[in-house]
């Protein structure tokens, strides 16, 4: 499956797609983690939540639970929520 | 007063200046020439990212700065060749996780940064919103929790929670690291007070007496107050300046007791402001950004008339340095990270304002000079030492 990565988290992958893998939301962060190092706390606090001004859409639906099960194809996008100033 | 023991004397010879500045949008570096003259400013780095501290390690080339965007959780970078190339330190810090039911807590941003005792080369402490200290023995690549203060019973109790604070969150700021022993530090909580502790970090005592806290229906309470800033003289380290939300004070350590110096300042002024600046080597010398504290609470130049503020007899008696600076309609607000001293042998003083402008003031602050316009917001002015 792949993430697709906004461009305020594009210094760490230099790329706007990454494939990864998991049977859940949580497992496919771990992943992209792994490969890009500190990328999963700009986005996901200590406590597992995901961030005020960040959402995560699987396939087209928001999802506010990084636990959710994942299926082989989804595609995970994250998206920085418009905020002003 | 004790003196720390030291063999550095003033070389007599002014040394080219380097200013760390963090801002909303960014940080920047600033370079003098030897003669203080001429600056040269760099291009932005991490431009976009909010940068509330960049500081040098004075026992080492390590740069760290404390930054977030708006969208993107907080972190620490840090460089070690003078700031061409950064890394991200791989546990920034955080809480620990809270067991399954129970809400635990988030660290917002890393407000503030204070390299470590000189017998400790690698050791960095960060102050935190919500109110926390972090503590790192790798020069910033790993932080963990100081748990005497993280965890201490009367933390929401001191602190007012997390609500309680600055309208953008509270601030754990000015750790304060005593030169004669590691273990000796003084944080301060915006709110809360100023906190001891003698032991690293294992347990913590408030030490506000004297202080005023008047915004809290509670007569002289224990804790709960606002300093804005603290300072430690680092010659003598016993003896402590604040700019606090209730005016400035001074305290001898042996005396335990804060002493409202600020009455002494004039009253069409009052004592209100965000910073202050200790001379390297004079426990006398101090330097206040005065900024008004009526009504609303502006926290603007009183007047729309800039000046900085000098007493040279530990706060008997303050003396206007405006000479430089706009004469009228000038509304300016510096932060409580936003102005500092360097330690050539004639001190030169730095202030950044919210507007972006930093102040020169190299004659130990007599007059001003603009060396940097059109910057973002400014948060930090750090010396590079």
């Amino acid at each position: 499956m792949k993430i697709h990565i906004p461009s305020p988290l594009r210094s760490y992958t230099h790329s706007h797609e990454v494939e990864v893998h998991g049977e859940t939301l949580a497992e496919a962060l771990a992943v992209l983690d792994r490969q890009f190092p500190g990328i999963r706390f700009r986005v996901v606090n200590e406590q597992d939540r995901i961030r005020e001004h960040i959402k995560f859409f699987v396939n087209e639906k928001s999802v506010s639970d990084i636990f959710i099960r994942l299926e082989k194809n989804d595609a995970i996008h994250i998206v920085c929520a418009l905020s002003g100033g | 007063m004790k003196k720390k023991k030291t063999s550095k004397k003033s070389s007599g010879q002014s040394k080219p200046i380097t200013i760390l500045i963090g801002t909303r949008k960014g940080a920047f570096i600033l370079r003098s020439d030897a003669s203080g003259r001429t600056w040269k400013l760099s291009d932005p780095i991490f431009l976009g990212h909010i940068v509330h501290h960049l500081v040098k390690d004075p026992r080492s080339k390590t740069l760290l700065m404390a930054c977030k965007t708006g969208h993107l959780g907080p972190t620490v970078f840090r460089s070690v060749n003078g700031g061409k190339t950064w890394k991200e330190a791989s546990a920034p810090p955080s809480f620990p996780k809270a067991p399954e039911g129970e809400k635990g807590r988030t660290v917002d941003h890393v407000f503030w940064l204070t390299p470590g005792h000189a017998s400790q080369p690698e050791v960095w402490f960060a102050g935190t919103s919500p109110q926390s200290i972090f503590r790192s023995d790798d020069d910033g690549v790993t932080w963990k929790g100081v748990a005497g203060f993280n965890h201490h019973p009367m933390l929401d109790q001191w602190t007012g929670g997390e609500k309680d604070g600055t309208p953008d969150g509270p601030k754990l700021h000015s750790i304060l690291i005593d030169p004669r022993d590691a273990a000796h530090m003084y944080i301060g909580c915006s709110s809360g007070g100023v906190f001891e502790t003698t032991d690293g970090g294992k347990s913590w005592k408030p030490l506000n007496q004297g202080c005023t806290a008047d915004f809290i229906p509670t007569e002289n309470p224990e804790y709960g107050h606002d300093p804005h800033c603290v300072a430690m003289h680092p010659l003598f380290p016993d003896v402590l300046y604040q700019q606090n939300h209730c005016g400035i004070y001074r305290m001898n350590r042996e005396d335990g007791r804060w002493e409202r110096i600020g009455k002494n300042m004039p009253e069409k002024t009052g004592d209100i402001g965000f910073p202050i600046v200790l001379h390297p080597r004079d426990p006398n010398i101090a330097w206040v950004f005065p900024m008004d504290g009526t009504d609303v609470w502006p926290r603007t130049s009183p007047s729309g008339k800039p000046a900085v503020f000098k007493t040279s007899n530990g706060g008997q008696s303050w003396k206007r340095l405006d000479k430089g600076f706009p004469k009228k309609h000038a509304w300016m607000t510096v932060l409580r990270q936003a102005m500092t001293a360097d330690d050539n042998p004639r001190t030169g003083l730095y202030l950044g304002t919210t507007h972006g402008e930093i102040w020169a003031g190299t004659d130990e602050g007599r007059s001003w000079k603009c060396i940097a316009r059109h910057l973002p917001e400014i948060y930090s002015v750090e010396v590079a030492k």
